[in-house]
């Protein structure tokens, strides 16, 4: 091969690898791109009925229950305006408390419950997870009589 | 006092550097002797009062001086001695302080060890290194000071957060940001080589040791890290694909590319521009690696914006450093062109193929750890980037690679005869299958596709990188350090490959209520819960269970998990109790009191999972054994500057 075939085969190798590995990568990033929702777009029928996302909020105070003795809990989170009810069968992070800002992923089922399989809370006592943060800020600003757009 | 003797020798450092800085470059640039000479004093100095300020404030923490308002955030007077010196980097202020110290120090190393480069280069060198210490400093001394007090005194700290108290944790920051700083020395030699307009293969010879030894400070910092992760946060995971580690793992990638792109450009004269590129790349992605963990930006945009003056400063750094250095390179690199040819079979080709594999992979991490955050700046729903992305696009890019290596290791520079390679490492290929075959069935009893190829590539990779070393010693050649040490990070790469498919394809996780007198049978080994007591440390009330491991009725071992609650900030916090193998780690931890007498155990078997560790620090020891080489100390003796020698270059695998 001369040095010019060469070179321009190195780069048409190089150009063919690049856009498969784009193409896939989209492809890929689509599938596993999670939706976050807070509980008030979730009442309103928002979030998705057919795949998994994720929601977030604070657990309210006195919502968490669980059969002595069994790993099932549930628990309500709420954003101040709506709550959604949350089923969870595993261990809990260690920063799980009644009060806390916390993240599930998981799906909706039929009767509205949200059945998550991954529960987090982050390791800072006074961290709100953002999303939370931003949708209380939110709700705050909208909230009647503040004014505030 | 103390506290202001630090602040005081924190500003005349930043004076110093810029000393450094500006008589480096501007004594470089109209060749004045007496300006040069003032360099590398100022780096001595420079270097002395940075400790001070940082061995101030480390004095500030052992002392428990709660009147400065950083030790009363992380530290507390019941907190063992250890942790209250790993507490100095427990938070944003002292990890930069911490970084301007590694900073320092490799500055000095390379004052010390440049004497024998050409005068203004090496001036260049340590001026740019000036001007990056320089603007951590500001940073530091304008958003981020350690030193500011607290009126009036706290009475006692907030404590260190628990998660922190922990051997590999505290040792993981200093050991990761040499790293991290390390990759600046390389990110220097490129600009001074720019700014020098010349980029030789002596060029390569000099810059290559600095940027190994980062390389394996970095290695064994990601690995500490995991590890940590492994054990303490509590879950058994040993990577997340958070956006902290990915923060890691960029810089780790683009060295890893670096590297191997400078070999090629030591031994061929070839790749300049692409070795400088990959130099900025990888200084690049460690500032955006230290910053942007510690002020938040990756976990949260809003976070972010809690201190606006500090955002302001790291965009304009990060801006200024990296527009800087492209503005440079697309000014300077297009004269300094590679001329010089290779064929499709050899090793250059080889290794621009690994190039383009790891820096594809570290292009992907990128997207999917700053997409999230791209999307929130453009206020449209909130996304996450979940981790079977980062699986995928981590695995796509590297199972090629894996394959490659195995062959680019035999492949000689130039023209390489395959041929002569292929039956040997086709016989290991067959041979590794084999074995990979054995080992799924009869060792675990279950053979996927993925397992099957995963323990191929491991088995035949750590063959391959055996071959070279052995039949050199067997022919009674001699063993250079650089081709063992390549040798020994593949054989790394190996073990790495091994621990990962073993743990992935047979991991057994259960979660499960039990009671005192419960069995639970996980990966053939019987999990007794025997019972819980109290248990007491320095800071903390723990609550400890009490498990017998027993297999075929023979006992295991006796495993102790715990749950504690800090006294001070009143986490709990879960201690996983491991048993560690070379085949296996079985793994207790304890979730909450479940009533009833019943606690919320995870349990775990995690195959190989110890390969992981071990093929990184595998990989780290081929770094320190390939640095080791001599034709890098001959740098001293001031060697003419040398012609490409490509015409002389050993027709077969003489070194990286």
């Amino acid at each position: 091969m001369t040095p010019r075939r060469k070179r321009l085969f190195i780069v048409l190798a190089v150009l063919a690898g690049v856009s498969v590995a784009a193409a896939l990568a989209v492809q890929a990033f689509r599938d596993n791109m999670m939706l976050f929702f807070d509980p008030s777009q979730v009442v309103a029928g928002e979030a998705p009925r057919d795949r998994a996302f994720r929601v977030g909020g604070m657990v309210t105070k006195g919502s968490v229950t669980r059969e002595p003795g069994s790993l099932e809990v549930r628990f309500v989170v709420t954003d101040f305006r709506h709550s959604v009810p949350i089923s969870y069968s595993g261990l809990l992070p260690d920063l799980f408390r009644e009060g806390q800002g916390i993240v599930a992923r998981g799906r909706l089922n039929e009767s509205g419950v949200f059945v998550a399989e991954e529960v987090l809370a982050k390791h800072d006592e006074n961290y709100m997870p953002p999303e939370v943060a931003e949708s209380l800020k939110r709700d705050a600003n909208s909230a009647p009589g503040s004014g505030a757009p | 006092m103390i506290p202001e003797l630090g602040h005081y020798a924190l500003i005349l450092a930043l004076c110093l550097a810029l000393a450094q800085a500006g008589f480096g470059l501007a004594g470089a640039y109209w060749r004045r002797e007496d300006w040069l000479a003032v360099v590398r004093p100022a780096v001595a100095g420079h270097f002395v009062f940075v400790s001070l300020a940082f061995g101030c404030l480390v004095a500030s923490f052992v002392a428990n001086d709660f009147s400065l308002h950083y030790v009363a955030m992380n530290s507390n007077s019941a907190l063992p001695t250890f942790y209250r010196v790993a507490a100095v980097w427990g938070a944003h202020e002292g990890s930069l302080l911490l970084w301007i110290v590694v900073l320092a120090v490799w500055t000095l190393a390379v004052a010390i060890f440049s004497r024998g480069l050409p005068a203004t280069f090496g001036a260049r060198v340590l001026a740019v290194l000036g001007l990056i210490s320089a603007g951590f400093m500001t940073f530091t001394l304008a958003t981020s000071n350690p030193f500011v007090r607290l009126m009036p005194a706290a009475a006692d700290g907030n404590d260190l957060n628990p998660l922190l108290q922990d051997f590999a944790l505290a040792v993981h920051p200093p050991i990761l940001y040499t790293g991290y700083v390390g990759l600046s020395v390389a990110f220097s030699f490129a600009i001074a080589a720019m700014l020098e307009g010349r980029l030789d293969q002596l060029w390569a010879r000099w810059t290559r040791p600095w940027t190994t030894v980062a390389w394996m400070f970095l290695t064994i910092g990601i690995a500490l890290g995991s590890w940590w992760a492994y054990y303490e946060l509590g879950w058994g995971g040993w990577w997340f694909w958070d956006p902290v580690e990915n923060a890691s793992f960029m810089p780790w990638l683009a060295a890893t590319a670096l590297i191997h792109s400078l070999a090629v450009t030591e031994k061929r004269g070839l790749f300049k521009s692409w070795t400088l590129l990959l130099a900025i790349l990888g200084f690049s992605f460690s500032l955006l690696g230290t910053f942007l963990v510690r002020s938040g930006v990756l976990t949260s945009v809003h976070a972010f914006a809690t201190d606006p003056a500090r955002g302001l400063f790291v965009l304009t750094f990060l801006f200024l450093c990296i527009g800087g250095a492209l503005a440079l390179y697309a000014w300077r690199a297009p004269k300094l062109g590679s001329q010089s040819a290779f064929e499709l079979w050899s090793r250059e080709s080889f290794l621009l193929f690994n190039n383009v594999l790891l820096v594809v992979a570290a292009g992907l991490i990128l997207l999917g750890t700053l997409y999230p955050i791209f999307v929130d700046w453009l206020q449209l729903p909130k996304v996450s980037i979940g981790a079977p992305w980062f699986n995928w696009a981590f695995m796509a890019p590297m199972l090629p690679l894996i394959a490659l290596l195995g062959f680019g290791m035999h492949a000689a520079w130039k023209h390489a005869r395959m041929a002569q390679h292929k039956k040997p490492l086709l016989v290991a290929l067959a041979v590794a299958l084999l074995a990979a075959f054995l080992i799924a069935v009869a060792g675990f009893g279950s053979a996927g596709v993925l397992t099957i190829i995963g323990l191929t590539a491991a088995l035949w990779l750590m063959a391959s990188a055996l071959r070279e070393p052995i039949s050199r010693v067997r022919h009674g050649h001699s063993l250079s350090p650089s081709v063992l040490g390549m040798a020994i990070a593949h054989f790394g790469v190996g073990l790495f490959v091994l621990g990962v498919t073993g743990v992935e394809s047979y991991k057994i996780q259960k979660d499960m209520p039990m009671r005192p007198g419960d069995v639970a049978e996980v990966g053939g080994y019987e999990f007794a819960f025997r019972g819980l007591r109290n248990a007491t440390g320095p800071n903390y009330v723990a609550v400890e269970g009490d498990f017998a491991v027993t297999r075929n009725g023979r006992e295991v071992a006796t495993l102790h998990p715990q749950k504690r609650v800090y006294r001070v900030q009143q986490n709990p916090m879960t201690e996983a109790g491991i048993s560690v193998g070379w085949t296996r780690d079985l793994f207790v931890a304890l979730g909450e009191d479940l009533g009833a007498g019943a606690w919320s155990v995870r349990v775990q078997y995690k195959p190989l999972i110890r390969y992981i560790w071990l093929g990184a620090l595998v990989m780290a020891l081929g770094g320190i054994v390939a640095t080791t080489d001599r034709r890098y100390r001959a740098v001293k003796a001031r060697e003419p500057v040398a012609q490409p020698q490509a015409a002389g270059a050993p027709a077969r695998g003489m070194a990286t």
